[in-house]
């Protein structure tokens, strides 16, 4: 059961060989064992879980089942979902338990999925370790000496240690798809626009896109259709016909099935290649893309030329949306309020110095200063217009690809506390993954190997607007030839 | 560009957020690392280029004029810090 698809399991559902009560209770005791090495789960809230699973069992008995009805689904603790505590990993939310639910957690009740808990992260996101949150670092099912990536490693570590089958996480610049790669499960970020960004804790409004983490791209694809959709309470949610996702996993046409990915081009950027990529990343990929090419798929060298902009330009762009949303925590409210201060000013000041944690802190002063007077044009600006640059580099590299493939992150999973000194070392881990959330183009990150201290290493697939269909077809037919995704954790039997 | 330690002091003011002597110490050697890194966009000629604000080119949506709400202040004060008759208490600010 442990490895089982979502197909496999609904069809155990609604065979009645399997309730959801049972299946969600394997999952409860599976957190109870496995979570207390792992720091992956914040809430687990036992009696609302099963609640919901007898609720979906009700449902599959009726004849009423849906693809995800009955399937317990790790949410990171970003989203709002109503009377659940949520945190965001951090003391400024450690009480807060929300009065709503996001739109991904409305989706996904209507879909009759089960909320198995709520999934550490760094705080509000601003991480590539998930070690900034205020209850610890996760800790990566692999190696536990290991950080699962950020910012949503709780999602990626619930997942890769087989304790929930697929889990939700945000991606703002990589928080998806680098938890993903670190701890060798599957991540998705949709197109911008695609999942609404309601109920999700606002990090950089321009950049938060919600999305699928699990064991396979079939898996996230069905995933992705209960999470996407149309939402007019986000302002920048699309209003477009709905999609299935998993349309492009159907078997090739007979008589093609050696080769399933005729006639796709690969665009492999020369500049994800360079400086600063591990040897051992970039042998797994390379190992990666020749078995795409097996499976018929042509590579195109191609060039990014602003890539070594990506994350200069983001850590402008996301500090300065991210200090203005995080405005809104004044301790009046709701969230922290510091026990003693003098006037409202002073009110202000101590609840967010003692409710925010450093690297918040830190991300806040640097968006309060380049949104300050006199250097609005030199740093946010400035940013802006290299964001187009390197959306006009994506832009005419799909006139000569269809997909383009590289490494998610440059290393495999790093030792815990190893980059906690230096921000800058720990921002250009990011450097392959930021460039999609400022273009708003959809990525992937796939399990492709294994690294470094046997580890596992991530291959990025990245698409144009809308190519989430194809991209995940794509890693179907990788994942029918391959089985690393397959793998599993040692210790979590 | 350096930051110099009034600066960051100023800054924080700015963010509301309360800072010892320390910590803008220890903020100013970072804060200044990561803008060495962000300088490196200054490098790229960007004369001409029209700023992107997000990835989709996207006009505001308008609605009718109605009510769509409901009035749920009861739900949402239920988690504020302080709430009296239906008012978020906050220290005097008018004397």
């Amino acid at each position: 059961m442990l490895n089982s698809t979502l197909k496999q399991l609904s069809a155990l559902l609604t065979q009645k060989k399997l309730s959801s009560a049972e299946l969600t209770q394997s999952c409860l005791d599976r957190v109870a064992r496995l979570n207390p090495g792992l720091n992956a789960f914040l809430t687990v809230d036992a009696d609302r879980s099963l609640a919901q699973a007898r609720a979906a069992d009700a449902q599959i008995a009726a004849g009423k089942a849906q693809p995800l009805t009955g399937i317990p689904v790790a949410h990171k603790d970003i989203f709002c979902a109503k009377g659940w505590r949520t945190t965001c990993g951090s003391k400024m939310l450690a009480n807060f338990v929300s009065p709503y639910d996001a739109h991904v957690v409305e989706q996904l009740n209507a879909a009759g999925a089960v909320i198995l808990g709520k999934t550490n992260m760094d705080e509000f996101a601003m991480g590539s370790s998930s070690e900034t949150g205020f209850w610890g670092p996760v800790k990566n099912p692999w190696d536990r000496t290991r950080v699962a990536g950020g910012s949503s490693g709780g999602s990626a570590a619930a997942v890769a240690a087989r304790i929930a089958p697929v889990a939700i996480g945000t991606d703002t610049g990589g928080s998806i798809r680098q938890p993903a790669a670190f701890s060798g499960i599957c991540g998705l970020k949709p197109t911008y626009g695609v999942v609404s960004r309601y109920g999700m804790v606002a990090f950089a409004s321009s950049l938060d896109q919600g999305g699928p983490m699990g064991k396979s791209a079939e898996d996230l694809a069905l995933l992705l259709n209960v999470m996407a959709g149309f939402d007019a309470r986000d302002s920048t949610s699309l209003e477009r016909p709905a999609e299935d996702y998993a349309r492009a996993l159907e078997a090739p046409p007979a008589g093609d099935r050696a080769r399933p990915l005729g006639g796709l081009r690969i665009g492999v950027p020369k500049e994800y290649f360079g400086e600063g990529l591990g040897s051992d990343v970039a042998a797994a990929v390379e190992a990666a893309l020749a078995q795409f090419e097996k499976l018929g798929a042509k590579r195109i060298a191609i060039s990014l030329p602003n890539t070594g902009l990506s994350v200069p330009a983001y850590y402008v762009i996301a500090p300065a949306e991210a200090s203005s949303n995080l405005s809104r925590f004044d301790g009046v409210r709701y969230g922290y309020r510091a026990a003693e201060y003098g006037d409202l000013a002073d009110m202000y000041a101590k609840s967010r110095a003692q409710g925010f944690g450093a690297e918040v802190k830190r991300r806040i002063l640097i968006g309060t200063y380049v949104l300050s007077h006199g250097y609005y044009d030199a740093y946010y600006l400035k940013a802006q217009k290299i964001r187009r640059l390197i959306a006009q580099d994506f832009a005419e590299a799909y006139k000569q690809c269809d997909l383009i493939m590289g490494p998610t992150a440059p290393s495999v999973a790093f030792a815990l506390g190893s980059m906690s000194s230096d921000p800058v070392q720990m921002y250009l881990n990011d450097i392959y993954t930021t460039a999609a959330n400022l273009a708003g183009l959809p990525a992937m990150s796939i399990p492709c190997g294994f690294g470094e201290g046997g580890m596992p290493a991530g291959l990025q697939i990245a698409g144009n607007y809308f190519a989430e269909a194809r991209m995940l077809g794509a890693a179907h037919q990788y994942q029918l030839a391959t089985d690393w995704h397959l793998r599993q954790p040692a210790g979590t039997e | 560009m350096p930051l110099s330690l009034p600066e960051v002091k100023r800054i924080a003011w700015l963010a509301r957020i309360e800072i010892t002597d320390a910590e803008a110490e220890a903020a100013q050697g970072q804060l200044n690392g990561i803008f060495k890194l962000i300088e490196q966009m200054q490098s790229v000629d960007t004369e001409g280029v029209a700023p992107m604000a997000h990835g989709q080119d996207l006009v505001q949506r308008l609605r009718e004029d109605r009510v769509t709400e409901t009035d749920r202040h009861a739900l949402y004060q239920a988690i504020a810090p302080q709430v009296e008759n239906g008012l978020y208490l906050v220290p005097k600010v008018i004397e």
